[in-house]
């Protein structure tokens, strides 16, 4: 078996064991709680208006199949995977009787676009900046644009959002501070809606940039000083090779493979991050799904969110695993 | 002076010269400052076509001397004195001269072969392109002749051309030696520095890079430094070897009568350290340990584990001094200790 | 120990710095030990007042003198982040250096493990957590489950130092004379391993704080608990940003800000103090 293959099958049984653990610990967590979500929905429900008690029991039946609640742990728990695996999560108590994996597709799109879009910008800002500074130790200017970084680096999301939301959003209203496009605009890829989108974007897009630049920023600039000692680096500038040569090609082009395996480490955290920004700015994301289904109880939806969220964090470092003996050779050839 | 006989044109004529070159590590951190004298006072000359061996324990300066000799001092060295001076073409310079631009002297006329040069070779693109970045601008050649020129050297040098198309991760320990070699001598260098190219190697690839060496050397006519602590090394390739203690040249003698009758006491212990057929007698080693560079002993830094010192070693510097029969030495008793 | 605290303190100023806007925090948060308000204090004091000679900060739109809820607040946050940190510093030192000193199997198995929990997102399973417990969440508890999940860059970071230390000499002389394995660890390689925990500690207990400030300002831990977080979310509850209340928003974020600086400068200056290479520049910066 050649190296490559097996650091493939390698990475993705890491993935399987991902999968299985997240989505065992998601079981585990709403079975063991001392909380019944059949009897937290009924009583959800009965408070929408629901009150005859014979079709409040009938409704118990119901939820209890829906919820995967019925036999022992064991059966509950191998029924659980069958309906995680069928991505089928039962309807949606609060926007009953959409299925919760209905609303979940629908707010995807939102999220996958703005943490792509985001994480690009952010992952490649803060390398470039952070290698430049590593590399040019003695910039006045870059100094200054990395304490800048740096200082903004450890304030929560929520904070950052927060006060872009009120110097952009209220004290000068130029962005706006809600939803994901523009109200009663027909979806479709009209210049109009994009734009709309862009321009909808761009705040939580701005708050996830400036919370994660940092990251990268310190990361990249403590690896391209180490680089810039290395063997391979003084040999090039003793032979003259061109400064901007030596720099992208020498010592960012090395630093950048840890910040890739770096990069498939993160994507858990900065998915937690999103969930913050799309809360805070009412972005019709999974974030803010996942928080609407906190305050309103709806159990199936809290559900649905967390697993799916795990496997779409799970593939997205897989993808990168895989994606990544394509820049580093010497995991191809080994 | 014994000369080597096959090397009539290697006469007096100096292609280096170094005169009194002192570099230090100047280190200071939280309110410790300290100088490491790793080179104090160097004074040599290297001929044309001449290998010049450079030997001392780990830790006696030999790297940061030739460092010094090749120019790639970076902080925390620093060069507080003295001068080196090449000449090449009929032209001297002086490479510590701040009007010299040394880029356009490497390759072509100066080369250098970095300790553990193995990591030279940049790891993530294959080597192909460390010859075209580090060469080509040094060779007036086309695209077309410049690789037709490095895949010419490649064979003279019995390195096959695809290890062009490697990373340096997939070429042997040997083969990524002999492969920096190739690519610091593809231009012809009149002079290549080439710090412990052997160490870390077994036996026999040991035997193959020193052969490369010497073919380079034999087909390009050009002057060689070659560091290297082990005695057995020098004696296969060095016509002159200088002896490394504490940061100092302490002798310098032609090869063979470097191991015939060695003048330092230190020296001495080398040469006497070395194995001999029919002898198994146990070699007594040096007690004490070497110096340390930031606060070397004064007078001889070798008095302190020296068989032969006197009161006068413990106060008084020796100069290096000479000519003893051909050689050069920094011993107030020079000669009169016996290999034994 | 003690020595190195002096150097850095004398030497590194990004150091000093740090320390004295913890130290500032800290004291601040010491304070609320001779609060004049008894207990949670609502509706005590007029509401809406700005800040003036009488209420630094102001006071809330429920009555409460902003400084000395934030002083509370800030205490208990940290009391957050400390058990957060000091907890997962367990998990992260262990398996750390379990890891690294054993290698082979043992390492790959628990290599494996702390990939899998880098890889699953820690807000939506903290909020499922949250959601089923609802009000049986208490903070003890929810630093449980933070800890749980948060030590596992940190266990990384600390086997790779460890794996370095395995192959030095003196580990070798240990073997050979027999010490135990833990008493390997212990004695000869945690002195290594010591400022890179610190390092790991001070970016956890950032991290800590800020799952904590984050989870309490959507109001999913105990509302009633004074906290950094709790603060933002009841100015949210009455829209403290429309009504221009703007200094129970704004002395909460600046205590955070402070706080977070200083304790990441405390984390850059160590981590740059531990490397040689790094040093090696500043020794290059000052030639
Ligand atoms: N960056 C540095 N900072 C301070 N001191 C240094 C530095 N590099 C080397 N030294 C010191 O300089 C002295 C000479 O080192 P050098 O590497 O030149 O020795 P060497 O003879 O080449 O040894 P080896 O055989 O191990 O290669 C040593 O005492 C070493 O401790
Ligand atoms: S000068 Fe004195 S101490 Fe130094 S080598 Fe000669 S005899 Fe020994
Ligand atoms: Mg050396």
């Amino acid at each position: 078996m050649n190296t490559l293959t097996a650091y493939i099958l390698r990475r993705l049984g890491q993935f399987v064991f991902v999968i299985f653990t997240g989505v065992t610990l998601a079981f585990l967590i709403t079975n063991l709680s001392p909380v019944d979500p059949v009897e937290q929905s009924l009583t959800q429900l009965t408070s929408f208006g629901a009150s005859d008690p014979r079709a409040v029991e009938l409704m118990r039946e119901s939820l209890a199949e829906l919820y995967g609640l019925q036999g022992n742990l064991f059966e509950q728990y191998v029924n659980f995977w069958g309906r995680v695996l069928r991505a089928d999560f039962g309807p949606s108590l609060s926007a009953f009787p959409t299925p919760v994996i209905t609303l979940i597709a629908n707010a995807a799109p939102w999220t996958i676009g703005l943490l792509v879009t985001s994480i690009l910008i952010t992952f490649v800002l803060g390398n470039l900046i952070g290698a430049l500074a590593g590399y040019f130790r003695r910039s006045r200017f870059l100094k200054v644009l990395g304490m800048v970084i740096m200082t903004i680096n450890p304030i929560p999301h929520y904070f950052i959002g927060l006060i872009l939301l009120i110097f952009l959003g209220f004290v000068f209203p130029i962005f706006p501070i809600s939803g994901g496009a523009q109200m009663n605009r027909p979806s479709g890829f009209d210049l109009g809606y994009v734009l709309s989108v862009l321009y909808h974007g761009f705040l939580p897009a701005l708050s996830l940039v400036l919370a994660g630049l940092g990251g990268w920023f310190i990361g990249m600039r403590s690896l391209v000083s180490n680089v810039v000692t290395d063997d391979h680096v003084l040999y090039a500038e003793l032979a003259g090779v061109k400064g901007r040569k030596i720099f992208s090609q020498y010592v960012a082009r090395n630093a950048m493979l840890p910040q890739m395996t770096g990069l498939a480490m993160q994507l858990g955290q900065i998915f937690g991050g999103t969930v913050i920004v799309e809360f805070l700015f009412n972005y019709p994301g999974m974030g803010r799904l996942l928080i609407q289904g906190i305050y309103r109880g709806d159990y199936s939806l809290v559900l649905g969110v967390t697993t799916i969220s795990i496997f779409a964090v799970a593939f997205a470092v897989l993808l990168i695993d895989i994606l990544y003996p394509l820049i580093d050779p010497r995991v191809k050839l080994g | 002076m014994i000369e080597s006989p096959e090397r009539p044109v290697a006469a007096s004529e100096d292609v280096l010269r170094v005169d009194d070159l002192r570099a230090y590590f100047i280190v200071g951190s939280y309110g410790v400052s300290r100088e490491v004298r790793a080179v104090d006072g160097a004074t040599l000359r290297v001929r044309r076509g001449e290998v010049y061996g450079l030997a001392g324990e780990s830790g006696s300066g030999k790297t940061t001397l030739v460092k010094t000799l090749a120019g790639a001092v970076r902080p925390p060295l620093q060069v507080v004195g003295g001068s080196v001076r090449y000449e090449f073409g009929g032209r001297e310079v002086d490479i510590y001269d701040p009007a010299t631009d040394l880029s356009r002297l490497r390759w072509r006329h100066l080369s250098y072969i970095m300790q553990g040069s193995m990591s030279v070779l940049n790891p993530v693109r294959k080597v192909r392109h460390s010859f075209y970045d580090f060469a080509f601008p040094h060779m007036d050649l086309g695209r077309a002749a410049f690789w037709r020129a490095v895949e010419d050297h490649l064979r003279k040098l019995q390195l096959d051309p695809a290890i062009l198309d490697s990373y340096p991760h997939q070429l042997s320990g040997g083969m990524r030696q002999r492969t920096t070699i190739a690519l610091a001598t593809v231009c012809h260098p009149e002079f290549i520095i080439a710090d412990e190219p052997t160490t870390a190697l077994d036996v026999i690839v040991q035997r193959d890079v020193l052969k490369m060496i010497k073919e380079v050397q034999r087909q390009q006519g050009s002057s060689i430094v070659f560091v290297t602590h082990d005695m057995s090394v020098h004696a296969t390739i060095a016509d002159r070897i200088g002896i490394v203690y504490a940061g100092r040249l302490v002798e310098e003698a032609p090869a063979e009568q470097l191991f015939e009758d060695p003048k330092h006491p230190y020296t001495v212990h080398l040469i006497g350290s070395l194995p001999r057929i029919g002898d198994d007698r146990p070699r007594e080693s040096l007690t004490g340990r070497p110096p340390n560079l930031a606060d070397p002993p004064p007078g001889c830094r070798f008095h302190p584990r020296c068989p032969l010192a006197i009161d006068k070693c413990k106060r008084e510097t020796p100069p290096l001094e000479g000519p003893h029969g051909g050689s050069r030495v920094a011993c107030w008793r020079a000669g009169e200790a016996r290999i034994g | 120990m003690f020595k190195v605290i002096r150097d850095l303190l004398r030497y590194n100023r990004e150091f000093l710095a740090g320390f004295t806007l913890t130290a500032l925090v800290l004291v601040f948060a010491a304070l609320h030990f001779w609060t004049p308000y008894p207990g949670y204090n609502l509706y005590l004091l007029p509401p809406d007042m700005p800040p003036s000679s009488e209420y630094w900060f102001g006071t809330t739109s429920r009555g409460q003198d902003v400084v000395w809820q934030l002083s509370e607040a800030v205490w208990n946050t940290m009391s957050f982040g400390l058990t957060v940190t000091i907890l997962s510093r367990v998990i992260a030192i262990s398996v750390g250096m379990v890891s690294g000193y054993l290698g082979g199997r043992t390492d790959r198995v628990l290599m494996s493990i702390n990939d899998t929990f880098i890889a699953l997102p820690n807000i939506p399973i903290l909020l499922l957590v949250y959601f089923v417990l609802r009000e049986q969440m208490t903070w003890p508890l929810l630093a449980v489950c933070a800890a749980l999940l948060g030590w596992t860059y940190d266990s990384r970071l600390i086997r790779s130092v460890s794996l370095s230390l395995r192959t030095r000499e003196f580990t070798r002389h240990g073997v050979f004379s027999g010490m135990s394995t833990w008493r390997i660890l212990w004695k000869e390689h945690l002195p290594y391993v010591l400022p890179i925990i610190f390092f790991t500690a001070m970016n956890n207990l950032i991290w800590a704080i800020s799952l904590e400030v984050t989870l309490s300002v959507l109001g999913f831990t105990d509302i009633n608990r004074p906290t950094i977080g709790g603060m933002i979310y009841w100015a949210n509850q009455h829209q403290a940003i429309i009504s221009g209340i703007w200094w129970w928003i704004a002395f909460p974020i600046l205590s955070i800000v402070i706080l977070f600086l200083g304790l990441f400068m405390l984390a850059m200056s160590v981590n740059e103090y531990v490397d040689p290479r790094s040093r090696l520049d500043r020794m290059g910066g000052a030639a």
